[in-house]
């Protein structure tokens, strides 16, 4: 016998999505596993040099370093200074370079990207830019500009620019376009359109574009630096090229790669936050 | 002269050397609920495009003299924003995340106000969708196949909203559907569209809940069917 039950239909979109287990916990404990083989380096290295099977003046250990930077640290030399003075030195172009190549590269791609016009005014003047090799203008800038900061603030802001208006430039016409009839149909203004659907909408490649940015923003300042400085951290590399310190220039090129991880974490910091709306990002 | 919610005379809308619409008349009457049917390609979604003001290349006359509203067959909520700021979203009034709040209730999502539209499932999507339009207050508004990509059940679940919904608001509706059952139990009146043209109208004069098995709705089903080019089901 069956007994037959008819229940009035239930809301079925009542069902709650598939809850995905937290991955982020697993993947944490695991982090300290990778600080293995980079710790093995230094501790070889630090062995070998003991055992003088390198060179001390060619390749300074790691004990080595780790004095010198202390002493740059806690005292200024009259050829370098200290540490974090030429840090907060070479911290300061890349931080004028980047904030002036960022915002240009912003403007431009909305320029660009919002309407036909802009995009025959700015885009072939960006894409020419960018086929041009960017530390192959120096020379050029150093006529131009003189060996100030301005040829090194250009150089940082150029290198800044070009990877985060293509990518923002992309991401921008990208958008998809049922949204933006969807944000007519709520008669949104143009101000608030971009607000509210093609800012957040490019964001995503904006972001890809700014990790690019840095990298060769970054770069840009290491080799500006080069250039006649009279402070910062490529200023105490190249007194210490004269000088024969290869234990400073190791320091300063340690805190070139620490100053470069930090805006990269930075810049993974804000893409999980404003990106946090993408179910991929969650589970 | 009964009051409208949109008029249309002699729309045509051409693409590229196609006529798509082909003098096209059609009055919907304030609060009246219309569905419109019409084998593919014949141009349901282009007239809705036109009346919610997304086609400028049309030709004719088009008056709508209220706010509009549109629920297309996507949810197409911003998926940056939470589902009340989307609801809220444009919206001219004095306090829209209260009004939001309230619409959301009203489709029984509050409890989804402050989640990402893509944890929502098809259906809760399509409401939230619902309630964007309604907060909007419209006198008219567009459904484009709203319920198509949904299951059958959550379907049914989702035409007992929309008809309390427009009890309660009272828009003149125009909904576009592939679906003749669909069409029969929620509308007032049935449009079929063919070779760009409203070919036929037919009112739906029977009270809601309508049962499918209504003797006038079968009769007006086969007439449908007819209308549509579509033999009766089963036969050879």
């Amino acid at each position: 016998m069956s007994e037959i039950v008819l229940a009035p239909a239930r809301d079925r979109e009542a069902e709650v999505p598939a809850q995905h287990p937290p991955a982020k916990r697993t993947r944490r404990n695991h982090g300290w596993y990778r600080l293995i083989s980079p710790l093995a380096v230094v501790v070889i290295w630090q062995l070998a040099s003991t055992a003088n099977l390198v060179a001390k003046d060619k390749l300074p250990p790691p004990s080595t370093i780790w004095h010198t930077a202390s002493t740059l640290i806690t005292q200024s030399s009259p050829a370098y200074g200290t540490l974090q003075s030429a840090m907060l030195v070479s911290l300061q172009r890349m931080a004028i370079g980047f904030a002036f190549g960022a915002a240009a590269a912003i403007a431009l791609a909305l320029i660009a990207g919002l309407s036909r016009l802009g995009e025959n005014a700015v885009d072939p003047l960006l894409q020419i830019l960018r086929t041009l090799p960017l530390f192959g203008l120096i020379p050029v800038f150093i006529v131009w500009f003189g060996i100030g900061e301005l040829p090194k603030i250009i150089l940082i802001a150029l290198g800044t620019a070009i990877p985060l208006y293509l990518n923002t430039f992309a991401g921008i016409r990208s958008v998809d376009a049922k949204l933006i009839e969807a944000a007519q149909t709520l008669k949104l203004s143009k101000p608030r359109l971009i607000r509210h659907v093609i800012l957040p909408g490019a964001l995503p490649q904006a972001l890809t574009g700014l990790r690019q940015s840095l990298g060769v923003a970054w770069l840009a300042l290491v080799v500006a630096e080069q250039v006649n400085a009279n402070a910062g951290l490529g200023f105490m590399i190249s007194q210490a090229t004269q000088f024969l310190r290869n234990d400073v220039i190791l320091v300063a090129l340690a805190v070139y790669a620490a100053l470069g991880l930090v805006t990269d974490a930075l810049v993974r910091l804000l893409e999980r936050r404003a990106l946090a709306w993408r179910r991929t990002l969650l589970s | 002269m009964a009051a409208h919610a949109a008029l249309v005379r002699n729309l045509s809308r051409d693409f590229g050397g196609t006529r798509v619409l082909d003098d096209l008349d059609l009055d919907i009457a304030e609060g009246e609920f219309v569905a419109l049917l019409g084998v593919s390609g014949t141009g349901k979604s282009t007239l809705l495009r036109a009346l919610a003001g997304l086609d400028p290349e049309t030709t004719g006359e088009l008056e709508v003299p209220g706010p509009v509203a549109v629920a297309f067959q996507e949810p197409r909520l911003l998926p940056w924003r939470r589902v009340a700021a989307n609801v809220a979203l444009g919206l001219r009034a004095p306090d829209p995340p209260a009004v939001a709040e309230h619409a959301l209730a009203e489709v029984g999502l509050a409890a989804k106000a402050d989640a990402w539209p893509l944890t929502l499932s098809g259906g809760e999507a399509q409401r939230a969708a619902l309630a964007r339009a309604l907060v909007r207050e419209p006198s008219l508004l567009l459904l484009d196949e709203p319920f198509s990509a949904l299951d059958a059940l959550t379907r049914i679940a989702m035409h007992t909203l929309v008809l309390r919904l427009w009890r309660r608001h009272r828009p003149a509706v125009l909904l576009v559907t592939h679906d003749v059952d669909e069409a029969l139990v929620l509308a007032d009146r049935v449009l079929v569209l063919a070779g760009g043209r409203v070919r036929f109208s037919g009112l739906v004069d029977i009270p809601r809940p309508r049962d499918r098995d209504d003797p006038g709705l079968i009769q007006l089903r086969h007439r449908l069917l007819a209308e549509l080019g579509v033999p009766k089901e089963g036969q050879f």
